[in-house]
């Protein structure tokens, strides 16, 4: 299986690099006779990629699900007795298995790419699939020269080392794939944007044809940074959603890009401008996607995500090169087809809203750049490595993420073009009353007061949500004067109508929320370290924390030492549980420190949480092994003696059972003769309406990305027009006013 | 005001604002930033009371917890240098011998005293498993 498996990536670079030849060649030919031929055999070259990279990943998959542990990756990265559902996603967690999931998820997209838009871009779309193509050329190089995922042990191993612990968590299983389609699917307008530049054709239409790969690709990074966050708050025991670290920021970078991206391609599909940005952005968002990828392979930055020691940073650098080399020189040779005659004629309009709210995320993403790698920076203006931690990130971010949520308040609700003021004061006037109550509410009846951006941000996001629900309602009132139909009927027939407006509305209604959760537990979290015993008890945010119990728990995977905690406030009494499981050390030799091996082996936290609309009580405990050190180096001396004297099966069931009920027993220590374990507490509001915030977004993301009824495009220009008509006689009126 | 004009203006406000925060990122960096170093180079310059932030390698036998104080060496990567740490705050859970850290440390005489809660560890999704032993 291996040997096919390898076979099949050599196969598929083959064909990747023929698909580049004859896509070129395609290119240089023209659209029509023997042009179009070559183009059509280059995009079924991507087609035959994503069929062989398909099976490749396929036999991955199997060997992982059968525990064949032949394949050095399954032995290093699963055992006998990981969990199915961790089987089959072990693959990604390890180097090359994750390089095999990119390029096959590339290959993926590049084929429904080529299928629902590689026909209509006739010209650029040869180029398109040379560029998606050459990906692929470098991943497969890599996967078949440096990280080879079907490398063979010389002797299979009887068990693996198992997945490990802290990625036991479903959240985790789907992080990564979410991420990289995310940084794949960002390929495909990187790839159609350096057609349109190649080939001169940079008009609307690339972006038209794409605009669907960049949603989809900003949708499903949004998911997978938040899937990473979910884990880090509910599984790796700091209790914190986000650190900053240089890994996470660069899956962010492409994130805040792209974002601006779907934004600004409104303004040049609407309005004809915005071209050199646009194609910059979309071509920045690209390096950035790479630039993610490098990071976690190269090792040239600090960060707890980075592969130690990995070989793969200078291949990864001399891609970045030639896209950051290429990139510029694309934009800059051909900044006289980009010129747009279109000029910006109001500051009160969308587009202008658009254009700042771009200037500020691209503001932001240059900030965060700016400090993840300021290590190097520094370095190379210094001499010596520098690097910020999060106060830092947090003194721009703050003001930049104020900014971008007032921006999603206003911008949908102005005009295009050329808003009056009159209109814009009507258009605003409630969602900007409703912010004004809310600030005024929590300022008079809670201590919100005291952290005055929090404070700030509350308002802005209830100017957003103000927003969205009187479009909302503006739309179904509109639409029942038409049609006449029951209010729900009315506002489903509007949503199913104009997905891509009122997705997005959801989206911003699904951020705001997001923001109010950020804020409320940055600004009002309680925490607290404390070393307890059982019948002890702590406070916190006033309640009472009592250390009910201890507990002990010895299963066929891991030792769970833990805690029942009670926490009261006004009669209420919460129980949370916290354990910390002790898995085996599997590195060790069958005889190895025979008892103390079950103890020192991967721990993991399983956090005592209780999550509510108002705030989460979040515990986790650390069990200290400290008492139990002299028993267990006695054991571990009395048993290496014992495995002396085993000679037959029947002494070897004996000393198994010896040994477990010895380990039993240790485990149990801390149930009849408990010691002092640590705990982190906190308490912190609102962090649910982060989740919340994010499934809003998932499926307002959802909502525009589906597919628009028949017919739905021209009743939309319809409704545009009755608009444009209402405000050109809001014009008027206000003219003859004035006269 | 004049179209041409109005554009000017625009464009020198925008570049304006782009100036300002290039120079605040600039300045606010080199002012907040901690000084990177490995144990051999903390070893070897660390002045007393100065902040850094230390990476390297979790030295074997060298784990030790005193109440709640976490005593540890941490090790250059390729090297054998370490210097001792003492630690207090959330420790991650894939805190162990040989894991790669980074701690806010301050030199306090033979001994430098970690920031709390400012110790990480590599993600465990990015350790190198060690291959197994075939028996």
């Amino acid at each position: 299986m291996a040997t096919t498996g390898r076979a099949l990536l050599i196969l598929a670079l083959a064909c990747s690099l023929y698909g580049i030849g004859a896509c070129l060649a395609g290119a240089r030919l023209g659209v029509t006779g023997r042009g179009a031929a070559w183009a059509a055999s280059g995009r079924r070259a991507v087609w035959v990629l994503a069929g062989l990279l398909t099976l490749a990943f396929a036999i991955l998959e199997i060997a992982f699900l059968r525990s064949d542990f032949s394949f050095a990756i399954v032995a290093s990265h699963s055992s006998l007795t990981t969990p199915t559902f961790y089987k089959a996603t072990a693959a990604w967690s390890s180097q090359e298995g994750s390089l095999l999931l990119w390029v096959w998820l590339l290959s993926v997209w590049s084929s429904v790419a080529l299928i629902t838009v590689g026909r209509r871009l006739k010209e650029i779309a040869p180029i398109a699939t040379a560029v998606l193509l050459a990906f692929s050329v470098f991943f497969l190089g890599l996967l078949v020269f440096a990280a080879q995922p079907f490398a063979q042990l010389a002797a299979a191993a009887s068990d693996g080392t198992g997945l490990n612990p802290l990625l036991r968590h479903p959240s985790m299983m789907f992080h990564p794939p979410m991420l990289y389609s995310g940084y794949t699917l960002f390929a495909v307008p990187f790839a159609f944007a350096v057609g349109a530049l190649v080939t001169r054709q940079v008009g609307a239409e690339w972006i038209r044809a794409t605009r669907r790969f960049a949603l989809a690709a900003w949708f499903f990074l949004g998911i997978g940074i938040l899937l990473g966050a979910r884990w880090s708050y509910t599984e790796l025991g700091w209790g914190g959603y986000w650190g900053w670290d240089a890994v996470e920021n660069a899956s962010l970078l492409p994130w805040l890009t792209g974002t601006a991206f779907i934004h600004s391609i409104m303004v040049q599909e609407k309005r004809g401008m915005l071209k050199v940005w646009n194609a910059s952005l979309v071509l920045t968002t690209g390096i950035l996607a790479i630039m993610g990828t490098f990071l976690v392979r190269s090792g040239i930055l600090d960060s707890i995500h980075a592969f130690g020691a990995s070989t793969l940073g200078a291949p990864f650098l001399i891609l970045l090169g030639l896209m950051i080399g290429g990139s510029v020189y694309l934009v800059v040779s051909r900044r006289a087809s980009l010129r747009t005659d279109y000029r910006l004629e109001s500051l009160v309009s969308r587009e202008a809203i658009f254009l700042v709210q771009n200037l500020v995320l691209a503001g932001l993403a240059f900030a965060i750049w700016w400090g993840t790698f300021f290590p190097l920076i520094s370095e190379a203006l210094t001499g010596t490595r520098h690097s910020l931690g999060p106060p830092w990130f947090d003194r721009y971010t703050v003001p930049f993420a104020l900014l971008l949520v007032l921006l999603a308040g206003v911008g949908p609700l102005l005009a295009w073009r050329r808003a009056t003021w009159a209109s814009a004061r009507r258009s605003l006037a409630v969602p900007v009353g409703i912010g004004v109550a809310t600030l005024v509410l929590l300022v008079v009846g809670t201590d919100a007061g005291r952290k005055p951006l929090a404070l700030i941000m509350f308002g802005l996001a209830a100017v957003v949500l103000g927003g969205v629900a009187q479009e909302l309602v503006r739309g179904t009132r509109a639409r029942r004067a038409m049609s006449g139909e029951a209010p729900p009927a009315a506002l489903l027939s509007l949503v199913r109508r104009n997905r891509r407006r009122y997705g997005g509305y959801t989206v911003h209604a699904g951020m705001a929320l997001l923001f109010v959760g950020v804020a409320a537990s940055s600004a009002f979290q309680h925490t607290s370290e404390v070393s307890l015993k059982p019948g002890q008890h702590t406070r916190i945010d006033g309640y009472t924390v009592t250390f009910v119990r201890p507990t002990a728990a010895v299963g066929s995977e891991k030792i769970s030492l833990g805690a029942v905690l009670d926490l009261a406030r006004g009669g209420h009494v919460t129980r949370l549980r916290t354990t910390r499981g002790f898995y085996p050390d599997t590195t060790l030799g069958p005889f190895q420190a025979p008892v103390s091996r079950f103890f020192t082996g991967e721990p993991t936290s399983e956090v005592g949480l209780q999550a509510g609309f108002t705030r989460d009580k979040w515990v986790d405990i650390d069990v200290s092994l400290g008492p139990l050190q002299r028993q267990l180096a006695f054991r571990d001396r009395q048993f290496q003696a014992a495995t002396r004297v085993v000679r037959s099966p029947r002494q070897l069931t004996a000393f198994v059972d010896a040994r477990n009920a010895v380990v039993g027993g240790l485990a149990r220590t801390w149930v009849t003769h408990p010691w002092a374990a640590n705990f982190h507490l906190i308490v912190s509001p609102m962090v649910s309406w982060i989740w919340l915030g994010g499934i809003v977004v998932f499926l307002g993301g959802l909502l525009a990305l589906w597919p628009a009824p028949r017919g739905a495009p021209r009743r939309a220009a319809a409704g545009y027009r009755a608009r444009l008509g209402r405000e050109l006689a809001d014009v008027a009126s206000a003219r003859t006013a004035g006269t | 005001m004049d179209p041409a004009r109005k554009r000017t203006l625009r464009l020198g406000v925008a570049l304006t604002a782009a100036l300002l925060l290039a120079g605040a990122l600039i300045y606010t960096s080199f002012t907040a930033s901690t000084e990177a170093k490995t144990p051999s180079e903390l070893a070897a310059s660390a002045l007393p009371g100065r902040s850094y932030e230390l990476t390297g390698r979790v030295a074997a036998g060298s784990v030790h917890q005193e109440g709640r104080t976490l005593l540890f060496s941490v090790q250059d990567r390729k090297g054998s240098a370490s210097v001792p740490v003492s630690y207090t705050g959330e420790v991650p859970d894939p805190f162990r011998v040989g894991r790669e850290v980074i701690v806010q440390v301050r030199r306090e005489g033979d001994r430098f005293v970690g920031a709390p809660d400012s110790l990480t560890t590599k993600c465990p999704s990015k350790f190198k498993a060690a291959p197994p032993k075939a028996y």
